[in-house]
């Protein structure tokens, strides 16, 4: 089987179980909204504070969102035995990561990428902001996701893994957060943002690159017991 | 061969050739299914090789793994699709098969309409069926099944030895734990794993 009809058949099998139980998508979703609910509610809703905090906020929840879905993402897979069939599939599991990965982030981060002109409204960001906005979840988002993979993939086999994967993957999640903010900062300042969004897309790259052989190799020895 | 660095089994060697089918035995924990994921190349020897073909099979994972069916404990079905979409999606990946009527080979194991339930919903016996039903159009030349007789009913049992029998005869070669003595038929050979006591 050629690599093409076997993203595609990743890719349908993703969809599929997205589908039947929604709450997988749902859940960092709502998670999402809620967190930055909050915000107005325990600092202030004067809109002069809000604005001034809304990137980082809607960027901090951003990460918490992902991070609590990272979990599932090998967990399902290994307890079923199908992670132990992609092992023993003739397939280079990297690309096999990079796909299943890749199709993840679409699901379970688009849909906050979409919400979040929404929530910047809420928080009175300017709407001239949005685009940057946008621009720098869809390029920091995959990354995201990619550099979880690897906590992710090295916390499968540990039974209450999900504090670990938190303490392993924050602190790399640092670079991402801070060029995002800055972007959309530069962006309320009226300065020019691509520098930012170039270093987020320059972090994406290396990240496709760099994280799905990493999560494969981590895959590989965390199914060894 | 160890597991968390303790020696689980030592001493060991056997040699398949086309049409050879090796039933290992052994006591609960005496390392059958450790010896199966090491076959498979899941679990790295501390000692020792695996050939395929006269190589060694690090050395052309890919060609030996297009060559493997290997149906372990965890079935490796996603309970979330249904069995068609299992064998469709799931079983598709790993192995090279051609576009097949998996609805035939589902009604051949005996799922006919648990065929479109979600996975989750059909006994343990149905999800080993829905798993072994991959028998029937694998196209891999090695079969490596821990206890594929499971929790199936004499029916499956004789569904998934005609199976082997059918795979032996074509020139495969298989290896298979189960606790319960095979036909005579198919000309097993035994492997007796005993337990190491090390302390």
């Amino acid at each position: 089987m050629g690599l093409v009809p076997l993203a595609g058949l990743i890719c349908r099998r993703e969809w599929l179980l997205a589908v039947r139980s929604p709450a997988q998508v749902l859940n960092p979703l709502v998670f999402f909204v809620l967190v930055i609910a909050m915000f107005p509610l325990g600092i202030s809703p004067a809109p002069e504070v809000l604005a001034r905090i809304a990137g980082g906020v809607i960027w901090v929840a951003a990460l918490l969102a992902v991070l609590l879905s990272l979990e599932s993402l090998f967990r399902e897979d290994r307890d079923e035995g199908v992670l132990e069939q992609l092992l023993v599939s003739p397939h280079p599991l990297p690309f096999v990561v990079l796909v299943k990965v890749l199709v993840y982030a679409l699901l379970v981060g688009g849909p906050l990428v979409l919400m979040s002109p929404v929530l910047g409204l809420m928080l009175s960001l300017p709407p001239a902001t949005y685009g940057t906005l946008v621009a720098a979840l869809l390029l920091g988002m995959p990354t995201l996701f990619l550099l979880g993979s690897v906590g992710a993939a090295l916390t499968v086999g540990l039974r209450r893994g999900g504090l670990l994967l938190v303490l392993l993957v924050l602190p790399l999640y640092v670079p991402v957060l801070v060029f995002a903010t800055a972007a959309v900062d530069a962006a309320q300042l009226g300065m020019p943002v691509r520098g930012h969004l170039a270093l987020l897309g320059a972090l994406l790259a290396l990240m496709l690159v760099v994280a799905p052989v990493a999560a494969a190799g981590a895959l590989r020895v965390t199914s060894e017991e | 061969m160890e597991l968390d660095d303790r020696p689980l089994l030592s001493g060991l060697g056997f040699c398949l050739r086309a049409g050879d089918l090796v039933q290992v035995c052994g006591a609960n924990g005496s390392g059958k299914t450790t010896l199966m994921r090491a076959l498979a190349g899941l679990v790295p020897l501390a000692d020792g090789e695996v050939l395929w073909r006269g190589r060694r099979v690090q050395r052309q994972w890919s060609r030996f793994r297009a060559e493997l069916l290997f149906i372990g404990h965890r079935l490796g079905l996603k309970t979330g699709l249904t069995a068609e979409e299992n064998l469709r999606l799931v079983a598709g990946v790993k192995a090279p098969v051609v576009a097949r009527d998996w609805r035939q080979c589902l009604l051949a194991v005996g799922l006919g309409a648990a065929a479109r339930m979600p996975v989750w919903q059909l006994s343990a016996g149905q999800q080993r069926r829905v798993a072994l039903a991959q028998l029937a159009v694998s196209p891999a030349t090695l079969w490596l099944l821990d206890e594929p007789f499971t929790a199936l009913d004499p029916q499956a049992v004789a569904w998934v030895e005609a199976q082997l029998q059918r795979h032996l005869l074509a020139g495969g070669v298989a290896v298979v734990t189960s606790h319960q003595p095979l036909s005579a038929h198919l000309g097993a050979r035994q492997l007796e794993l005993n337990v190491q006591d090390v302390d």
